[in-house]
């Protein structure tokens, strides 16, 4: 007994010893960012450099308060962990430092890609990517005689012929929930119809056009194939359906690829015969109507530089290599060096190789987004033209976009 | 003849008896239903009792007994309570409504009777100016708190959600307490002032044994607005203080990972069930705390 | 009280007015791990200088008020000398966002307050009628909705008024209509939210009341018996006149939260059927960038709003209050 014991303390403290190999810090840390599980898992990374108070707030909410937080000044978050669409609000309010120094102190161990630079100036450390791509049945496709859909028009084709064949009544899925959602849906779609979202170098919006219109008529085709709820489901939502068996063909997300493959949240056939595609394109266009997206961390501003160095530090360590293990791996598809892709990346990776455009790092983009989501419902009612609707989204965008000071 | 005229009708009322049962019982149904029904999804898996393939699954859990080999399982429970440790956030939450219904109800009960016992006009002007902070959206309030609340290292701590939350309380409290002292009549505390009491002794020896049916509700509201509330507690409370329902809502997140919503489902049930006991325990308080002050007009 | 609440209204009234700075922008080149683009960004120092020469921001007067996303008057000035009579008027007014939500919101409003005000005294007149020994079981599930309602709202009930939900499922048998769904269509999702609403706030009138009834003078009901009024009259000409200060009350209150509504539509995913100030308040904090001063103009439409509602209840308050004097 008094051996087991001995054992497995001294397991305890070797594990651990390997964890916190020289991570000491001298200086307080505190994290606040979204709470999935990959993130968690490097605010845990973090956590296991002694020294010095390390505190992470881990909540889905931490967009309302990570510019609060980080405003006072010595600021309450000393670090965020933000995404391609949120460091653009951190670096609006100016509340996020440059980290050229620190990288040439004490991040070499980092690749140049991890590396996000605004401007000339490295503002941010990514240490994940994710995507949107397709994920199909290949049972029901097989049954159906549909090949996987490299397009969205393949997938239209594919979808009429599983619904007449009696195979499923909605056998499209998709986040299409008014709001967040549905506009993500736009913009993929957009973009993959080629289309650009403002005049070159300004701030004035530019969706009411032939690629906007084509966009809007795919959404609302596609849409004729789902659940006739589809405007209230997001991803959560539409992961569920799948894994009940409900749906054939979608664009996911790639991080919830791990769950959908996960043979205790669903029937073994479902498991079995749901496999991952590329990024489908649309409309004759090359680029996939998908962008890609990056996690990553900030250092505050408003912060002695003793504490921002350890804040380095201790994320640094958060995303060390040593992190990956048979658990944390297939949490995301990892930025991080010595990370070997799961099947659950493939997708995310195919859309990379592809070519797939980034989420727009731009001051107004998060603007044009929210517009989108509640002036393109009308359309997918039914209650509105497509040029209307993209009227409105406009409208919506400049009133938003004149109080910001974007726009005069 | 009075009483046989009553006696009548005490007898024909039988049929109408008969209707309040019907419509109580209909009531209790529809109110209780979705609670019942939360407490026995708490022991399937998520796959079986947020089914999108047939509702019977819920009741028959094929997904559950093909995991686990039995229908009922506790891991739930075990997620929220070992795992997760809830139990901060129930200590958390205790701390929050107590001093949230103390302090709303020593000012609530004092402001309300002097208001209702003042004819000067600007106690009315006092009472509608209440009325419109009330009408002030939560979301705003707490938006605007954030940042002083940031800079001046407020943020996080439970007693300044609990000064908050009295502050958004505060008018409800108000009116409610003027209601239902505007209904004791004013001749109680005239008599006793014409006793030679002074105002004070009033209130302390003619008012306070009448009050409880008034104070007793609207210290159940203030007790529920203080469990209940998320706005506040999920924007103002750091992870280690959080209270029960954003720690609820910290199961679900935007990216739900299996097990995670059932925690969420469980500690639902667990946090509804201190409410029951407490009422079971107390009913009897509760009712005749209700009832006591019954004034006799 | 006046720190926390009278503090924060007059700093929503000042943002309300004003607006950011304008951001001077520039040329950027960006590189992610997915490579190199040009792009646009904020040039910070430019940009402080603005802020600090004016740190309030723009003076812009009621110009956000009168804007597309809040009363949108120029707008409704185009719509009105386009329509074709005054039918196709609202129509297309329903294309504004504000006028949107507030055909919702007081539709809401008006059905719910009296409908939970009828709902909660019958359950108030119920539960008094019924055996003491069972009262505390009976609070405590009349209680019920109001405790539980939040979070359950958007998981339970949420999944219970699916299409394949147990509530969606028995709507769909009892109108045998298999492809019923009560989120599709914007009259249903209506009604749902309505459902809902007296569900949750009844309690809240229903414990009001019956406290309120415990303090009924049993004297005036009985000679009311005694002159023989039935017991439709006795709730009409004894009961509900006592009750009076707190019906008042409790429809004060439910005038105010549910033109306030906001969790039932985050909570049933309803925005796309329904919408209310208090929702674009939380659209516009809860984007990747937050429109202060847009959340502070709806804000105070809100307080503006609730006032309107109240006013006749005020008045009527101020006069009973100027009676007692």
């Amino acid at each position: 007994m008094f051996m087991k014991k001995l054992v497995l303390a001294s397991a305890a403290i070797l594990m651990s010893g390997a964890a916190m190999a020289e991570c000491k810090i001298d200086g307080r840390v505190s994290i606040v960012g979204n709470e999935f599980p990959a993130i968690h898992a490097v605010a845990d990374g973090a956590k296991t450099c002694s020294g010095g108070e390390i505190k992470a707030n881990l909540t889905a909410d931490h967009q309302k308060i990570n510019v609060a937080g980080m405003t006072g000044n010595p600021a309450e978050y000393t670090t965020a962990i933000i995404a391609n669409s949120s460091i653009v609000a951190l670096m609006n309010e100016d509340v996020i430092r440059p980290l050229d120094d620190l990288v040439a102190q004490h991040g070499r161990a980092l690749k140049p890609n991890q590396l996000i630079k605004i401007n000339g100036e490295i503002m941010a450390v990514a240490f994940m990517a994710n995507a949107q791509h397709l994920v199909y049945r290949s049972d029901i496709l097989e049954k159906a005689g549909v090949k996987p859909p490299k397009t969205y028009e393949e997938m239209l084709a594919g979808a009429k012929i599983i619904r007449d064949k009696g195979l499923l009544q909605h056998p499209l899925g998709g986040a299409y929930k008014a709001g967040w959602n549905l506009a993500q849906e736009f913009t993929n779609m957009y973009i993959g119809h080629g289309g650009e979202f403002f005049k070159p170098g300004t701030a004035e919006v530019a969706i009411n056009n032939a690629a906007g219109v084509a966009t809007l008529e795919m959404l609302k085709a596609l849409s004729a194939y789902m659940n006739p709820d589809f405007l209230t489901h997001d991803s959560n939502a539409t992961s569920a359906e799948w894994k009940a068996g409900n749906v054939a063909m979608m664009n996911m997300w790639g991080s919830r690829m791990g769950p959908l493959k996960d043979p205790e949240q669903s029937t073994p056939q479902v498991v079995a015969t749901t496999t991952l595609g590329a990024p489908m394109t649309v409309g004759g266009g090359s680029t996939p109507a998908t962008t890609l997206w990056w996690d990553g961390w900030t250092v505050s501003k408003n912060i002695s530089s003793k504490d921002a160095e350890a804040t380095f530090l201790a994320m640094m360590n958060g995303i060390d290599p040593s992190l990956l293990n048979d658990e944390t791996t297939p949490l995301a598809v990892w930025l991080i060096d010595g990370y070997e892709p799961t099947p659950a990346a493939v997708g995310v990776f195919a859309a990379a190789n592809m070519n797939a455009r980034p989420y727009p790092m731009l001051p107004y983009q998060g603007l044009l987004h929210t517009a989108l989501g509640a002036e393109i419902v009308d359309f997918m009612q039914g209650k509105e033209s497509a040029s209307q609707a993209l009227a409105d989204v406009e409208a919506a965008y400049t009133a938003a976009a004149r109080e910001k000071g974007f726009l005069n | 003849m009075s009483s046989t005229h009553v006696l009548a009708r005490k007898r024909q009322s039988l049929g109408l008896k008969m209707l309040i049962w019907g419509f109580i019982g209909l009531w209790l149904i529809v109110a209780a239903f979705p609670f019942f029904w939360t407490l026995w999804g708490s022991f399937k898996m998520e796959a079986d009792f947020f089914s999108k393939a047939d509702w019977m699954n819920a009741l028959t859990a094929p997904r559950t007994i093909a995991e686990h080999g039995r229908a009922f399982i506790g891991e739930a429970y075990n997620g929220a309570w070992v795992q997760e440790e809830f139990w901060r956030a129930v200590v958390n939450t205790a701390l929050v409504c107590f001093f949230v219904v103390c302090t709303s109800l020593t000012i609530g009960t004092l402001g309300g009777y002097a208001l209702s016992r003042s004819n000067y006009r600007y106690t009315f002007w006092l009472l509608i100016t209440a009325l419109i902070f009330r009408a002030m959206p939560p979301i705003t309030l707490v938006a605007g708190y954030l940042l002083p609340f940031f800079e001046w290292n407020l943020w996080g701590h439970l007693a300044t959600t609990v000064i908050v939350l009295v502050a958004i309380n505060q008018p409800f409290t108000l009116w409610m307490l003027h209601s239902f002292f505007q209904k004791i009549p004013k001749e109680l505390d005239e008599s006793a002032k014409v006793d030679g009491c002074t105002q004070f002794q009033a209130f302390r020896h003619v008012i306070i044994p009448v009050m409880w049916p008034g104070v007793i509700t609207t210290g159940l509201f203030s007790f529920l607005l203080a469990y209940n509330d998320f706005a506040v507690t999920s924007m103002l409370l750091s992870k280690e203080n959080q209270t029960m329902v954003p720690k609820i809502a910290s199961f679900l997140g935007t990216t739900q990972t299996e097990g995670n919503v059932m925690f969420a489902v469980s500690a639902v049930v667990s946090a509804t069930a201190p409410l029951f006991i407490l009422v079971l325990f107390f009913q009897r308080q509760i009712v005749s705390g209700l009832t006591q002050g019954a004034v006799k007009g | 009280m006046l720190l926390f609440i009278a503090l924060p209204i007059v700093s929503v009234l000042v943002q309300s007015v004003h607006t950011p700075h304008e951001a001077v922008l520039i040329e950027t080149e960006n590189c992610d791990p997915f490579g190199c683009t040009k792009s646009t960004a904020i040039d910070q120092d430019a940009t402080q200088a603005l802020r600090d020469e004016e740190p309030l921001g723009r003076f812009v007067g009621l110009e956000i008020y009168f804007d597309r996303g809040h009363l949108a008057v120029k707008e409704v000035a185009e719509t009105w000398a386009k329509a074709e009579g005054i039918g196709n008027f609202f129509v297309n007014l329903n294309n504004l966002p504000f006028y949107r939500s507030m055909a919702f919101t007081l539709t809401f409003t008006f059905s719910v307050t009296p409908l939970m005000l009828v709902f909660g005294l019958m359950i108030a007149l119920g539960v008094n009628a019924l055996h003491q020994r069972l009262k505390g079981v009976l609070i405590f599930f009349s209680l019920l909705p109001m405790i539980v309602s939040p979070l359950i709202g958007s998981l339970v009930l949420f999944w219970m008024i699916d299409s394949r939900g147990i509530i969606g499922s028995a709507l769909q048998w009892i109108f045998n209509d298999p492809a019923l769904s009560l989120k599709a269509s914007t009259g249903l999702t209506w009604v749902m939210l309505i459902v809902y609403g007296v569900w949750h706030a009844a309690p809240f009138s229903f414990i009001v009341f019956y406290a309120g009834l415990q303090t009924l003078p049993q004297d005036t009901l009985e000679s009311a018996q005694i002159d023989g009024a039935s017991r439709w009259q006795q709730v009409r000409y004894v009961i509900v006149p006592h009750l009076m200060p707190l019906i008042t009350f409790v429809a004060l209150m439910q005038l105010m939260d549910n033109f306030r509504v906001f969790e039932p539509i985050v909570g049933f995913n309803s925005e796309a059927h329904a919408t209310s100030l208090s929702w674009f308040i939380f659209n516009d904090l809860g984007g990747e960038t937050r429109l202060l001063s847009s959340a502070a103009t709806s804000s105070v439409l809100t307080i503006i709003g609730v006032s309107i509602l109240l006013a006749p209840v005020l008045v009527r308050t101020w006069r009973d209050f100027n009676a007692k004097s």
